[in-house]
């Protein structure tokens, strides 16, 4: 059991709202007293993660474990999954459409912000059936 | 470089945020892709954008960014002026756009983040 543990909703329909789990999770982490630089790399991740989910998957649910050595963050979709995952990670490769682009995302730099931004990630993705994705980040 | 230096720089609207005019910017950003801005780690800076959406304010609070300007005399409507409010951000409108923007802002000392 961690010491805190946080679940949001976050829903697909809504561009608007896309943000309020990782806004809500950034006063959650300042107000415990953690470092801004921390605090800054798992909200980045996280922002970039419930983007995702609502521009690619229809929304999802977001789940966050605070502990005083790292924090951990499982962001589960039931989207239509990712094709080709190293194909995703890669800096500018991107899929999302003119309109998402429009809205200043879909520049390919997703994935490969969250990698940047964590101490782990991992991907579990089916194609049809939903992305998990599994983040680290480690207070140093 | 103070907000109110760059406010003065641009000859731009204060929208919202008139208390922290005297706040202490270091670096800035300009772009309207917001993974772009993600992707670079700033202390206290200001971001420059020609993209009117929540998301602009959004991407600012998860950065940390003391400040907003729109560009090309872009004017943001009252739940995105609301948003910010809520979390201190000041926002800015100048008719200057994004180049020439930036390019005032670089000549008078404002520099980029460091790309990590």
């Amino acid at each position: 059991m961690s010491l805190i543990e946080l679940h949001y909703d976050v829903p697909g329909d809504d561009f608007s709202r896309a943000g309020e789990a990782s806004g809500n999770v950034k006063a959650q982490l300042k107000k415990l007293g953690f470092d801004p630089a921390l605090i800054r790399n798992v909200v980045i991740a996280l922002y970039e993660g419930e983007i995702n989910m609502v521009i690619h998957a229809n929304g999802g649910t977001i789940d966050v474990s605070i502990d005083p050595d790292c924090i951990r963050m499982v962001l589960a979709d039931k989207g239509p999954g990712i094709a080709d995952v190293e194909l995703a990670m890669q800096a500018g490769y991107s899929t999302a459409p003119d309109n998402v682009r429009a809205l200043g995302f879909g520049a390919g730099m997703g994935l490969p912000n969250i990698k940047k931004y964590t101490d782990d990630m991992r991907i579990d993705t089916k194609l049809g059936e939903g992305t998990t994705m599994y983040l680290r980040v480690d207070v140093k | 470089m103070t907000v109110r230096e760059i406010q003065e720089i641009l000859s731009a609207e204060v929208i919202c945020g008139e208390d922290f005019l005297d706040r202490e910017v270091f670096s800035a950003c300009g772009s309207d892709m917001m993974s772009d801005v993600l992707a670079y780690v700033k202390e206290q800076a200001v971001l420059l954008s020609g993209l009117v959406n929540p998301q602009v304010v959004r991407t600012a609070e998860m950065m940390d960014m003391q400040c907003i300007v729109f560009v090309r005399g872009k004017h943001p409507d009252e739940s995105i002026i609301g948003l910010a409010r809520d979390r201190d951000i000041v926002l800015l409108s100048t008719q200057l756009p994004m180049f020439a923007a930036c390019g005032m802002l670089y000549e008078k000392g404002l520099r980029g983040g460091t790309i990590q």
